[in-house]
């Protein structure tokens, strides 16, 4: 509730956190199944060509583990500058 | 038991749930119309939000364009889901905290000006209309296959109990029942895909099954994938894992599907019904690991039952055609057309004919085929299938029970009423409360609202029944580019200005929005409606141009932006103050 703590400083840190997970989005989705798709084809995953995999499978996995990252990372963030609030749901 | 008695059972049962909860969640006010009174629990407002997500289109075209496409068709899987990494990252979290009912009102504060919010709700119109009209038309295929009745009778049925819960339930009511929803609807997509997975790869996780060898009836083991590739090759097609689209069309297709995904309205309401941004970020954990759980499994579906179809017609005579294969070929979903003269079915290269197959009556040829009207194109290729029938008739190729089949029928009508409920919500609240009570009528009541909210939403259910009975032919089709461009090129960089950019303030926000608007909508306008050629932009296909149109709003807006007055003082502190997550109220209007 409060607006002690330091907005700014949060404020910067979140920037950072977003960053980072965008960066990994960009790679894995636009990177490997796309953009580098030809390159990583040459790896096998099972009996999938890794590109190919990476666009159909991998990049949506890694979509999920990048959201709950992110929800760790930013509640510590809260927790950190005290904006983290009760919650029961 | 038959067949219809099994649907039947299914479609009553679940429809009694869904009245039932419609009628427990009565909405009292608008508060709970709009936003559920804003209890949601990050598990159920997951779940709800995948199943409004997931439309007809997806649950039961999805698989077929995989298999239809292969690695082409990864734009689809990629920019359906990495939309939802954009809308929590950035989007939702800090709109939430905002608190208000709708993304116009977001809009209209932020960039302090009325022309804004007008131009936000013609958007937010304009997407939600095109959507649902696929949706109606959608329920009523399901109807009129379900029940051999018109496909308008059917949607009207769907029609009505659309209305029935989102319009007396609201938000609160569509919310519950989507949960419901997206519980037929996942067993509905799994169960069937678990057992064809166990027939043709011996592999009880289909995912792994993807990625196995091929193993049906006992046969030497073949890496499936690389069957499917022989097989395309064979057709003369690209390799299954490779693509024929341009690495820059891909490139933007996806980009425009993600950044659309994050900018669609009715997506982004949704999590406007959770307590706090706490909440906000858990539950959009929830959504995407649901909606993950069918995406992982449609390139999968559509694999196997690709390999599945060419296995058992191929090379075959109509005699040995399996009986699904007769099922489906007398709802002129499958078609044969013996051009060779050898009695034998062949999948070969090109199309069998031009569009659907329009069957002769009942008339029948020399081998009991039924018989089609349309001009025989010169390809070799022999067989015509619906790219539909690879998730409704999955359970009959598998040789499933009846029951199972009942099932998947009634996901496909939950993913349908789901979308369309979710949709209707959204529509009648950008009518009625951005409409009517921020710009036309500012002085009414809350009861007054709440009632121009049910008027709006009938009169939109009554338009959008109206395209699902006369759909604009190829038209709707066509249009679903525009609801992802206009979200992409409008909605999306937007709010994210209004985020993340502090200086922003409303010239450069509303010229913005206009540039990318008519920019977006006049490309699309032009190769769909005008041109003839396809020579387009950098090899961008209007399906992709909203990622472009993008660009053009954020450069409009910062280059408007720069020559005109920085926004009032308190416009700036409302901006600081919703970057921080704590004390997020109820979302209010």
């Amino acid at each position: 509730m409060s607006a002690q703590g330091d907005p700014k400083g949060y404020w910067k840190g979140s920037l950072k956190i977003v960053a980072v997970v965008l960066c990994i989005w960009f790679f894995v989705s636009y990177g490997c199944g796309i953009l580098f798709k030809e390159q990583l084809d040459t790896i096998k995953i099972g009996n999938a060509p890794l590109g190919f995999w990476m666009a159909q499978q991998g990049s949506i996995i890694c979509f999920v583990l990048l959201l709950v990252a992110y929800m760790v990372c930013m509640n510590k963030l809260d927790a950190k500058h005290g904006y983290d609030e009760e919650e029961d749901s | 038991m038959s067949q219809d008695v099994w649907n039947f059972i299914f479609i009553g049962i679940t429809f009694g749930i869904y009245i039932g909860i419609a009628l427990w969640a009565k909405a009292g006010s608008t508060k709970d119309y709009y936003t559920a009174g804003g209890g949601v629990s990050a598990l159920a407002n997951g779940m709800a939000t995948a199943a409004d997500w997931m439309s007809a289109a997806t649950f039961i075209s999805m698989a077929g364009l995989v298999a239809a496409n292969g690695y082409d068709a990864s734009r689809f899987l990629m920019g359906w889901t990495g939309g939802f990494v954009l809308l929590t990252t950035l989007m939702v979290p800090y709109l939430r905290k905002f608190g208000k009912a709708t993304v116009p009102d977001f809009v209209g504060d932020r960039f302090y000006s009325k022309s804004a919010r007008l131009v936000a709700v013609v958007c937010a119109i304009f997407i939600c209309m095109i959507y649902i009209m696929g949706q109606m038309r959608g329920v009523g295929i399901v109807f009129s296959r379900l029940f051999s009745i018109e496909i308008s009778t059917g949607v009207l049925i769907g029609s009505s109990i659309v209305f029935f819960y989102a319009g007396l339930g609201g938000m609160k009511g569509i919310t519950y029942t989507q949960v419901a929803q997206y519980c037929v609807m996942v067993f509905a997509y799994t169960i069937p895909v678990i057992f064809i997975s166990m027939a043709l790869t011996g592999n009880i996780v289909p995912q792994l099954g993807f990625i196995g060898d091929f193993t049906k009836g006992g046969a030497d083991a073949v890496p499936l994938l690389e069957k499917m590739n022989t097989i395309s090759t064979d057709l003369g097609l690209d390799k299954y894992t490779d693509g024929s689209l341009g690495k820059v069309d891909m490139f933007c297709i996806t980009a425009a599907l993600m950044i659309g995904t994050a900018g669609l309205p009715h997506v982004i309401v949704r999590f406007f019904t959770v307590k706090s941004v706490k909440a906000v970020r858990k539950s959009a954990c929830w959504t995407l690991s649901f909606i993950a759980i069918i995406y992982l499994t449609a390139p999968a579906l559509g694999l196997f039952a690709k390999t599945n179809l060419v296995d058992e017609v191929n090379g075959k005579t109509y005699k040995e055609a399996p009986s699904w294969f007769k099922n489906w070929e007398s709802q002129g979903m499958i078609a044969w057309v013996d051009k060779n003269n050898d009695g034998i079915m062949q999948f070969d290269k090109g199309s069998v004919f031009a569009g659907k197959p329009l069957m002769d009556g009942e008339k029948k040829g020399d081998h009991g085929q039924r018989l089609v009207t349309n001009e025989i194109s010169k390809d070799p290729n022999e067989v015509f299938y619906e790219k539909d029938i690879i998730v409704l008739a999955n359970p009959e190729m598998a040789s499933l029970p009846k029951w199972l089949i009942a099932l998947v029928m009634a996901g496909c009508v939950a993913a349908a009423l789901s979308t369309a409920a979710g949709l209707l919500l959204v529509l009648s609240t950008s009518i009625s409360h951005d409409l009517m009570k921020k710009l036309i009528k500012p002085d009414c009541t809350d009861k007054q609202e709440m009632k121009y909210a049910r008027i709006a939403s009938f009169g939109s259910l009554v338009v959008a029944a109206y395209f699902g009975i006369n759909p604009p032919s190829s038209v709707v089709a066509k249009t679903v580019a525009f609801a992802f461009g206009l979200a992409s090129s409008t909605f999306f960089p937007t709010l994210l200005m209004g985020i993340f950019a502090k200086k922003m303030n409303r010239e450069g926000a509303i010229a913005g929005m206009v540039s990318g608007l008519l920019f977006t909508f006049g490309y699309i306008f032009y190769f769909q409606f005008i041109a003839e050629h396809k020579n387009y932009l950098f090899g961008i296909s209007p399906e992709g141009i909203g990622f472009i149109g993008m660009f053009v709003n954020f450069i409009v807006a910062f280059i408007v932006s720069a020559f005109t007055p920085p926004p009032p003082q308190e416009v700036q502190d409302m901006v600081e103050e919703i970057r921080i997550p704590s004390g997020a109220g109820e979302a209010s209007h």
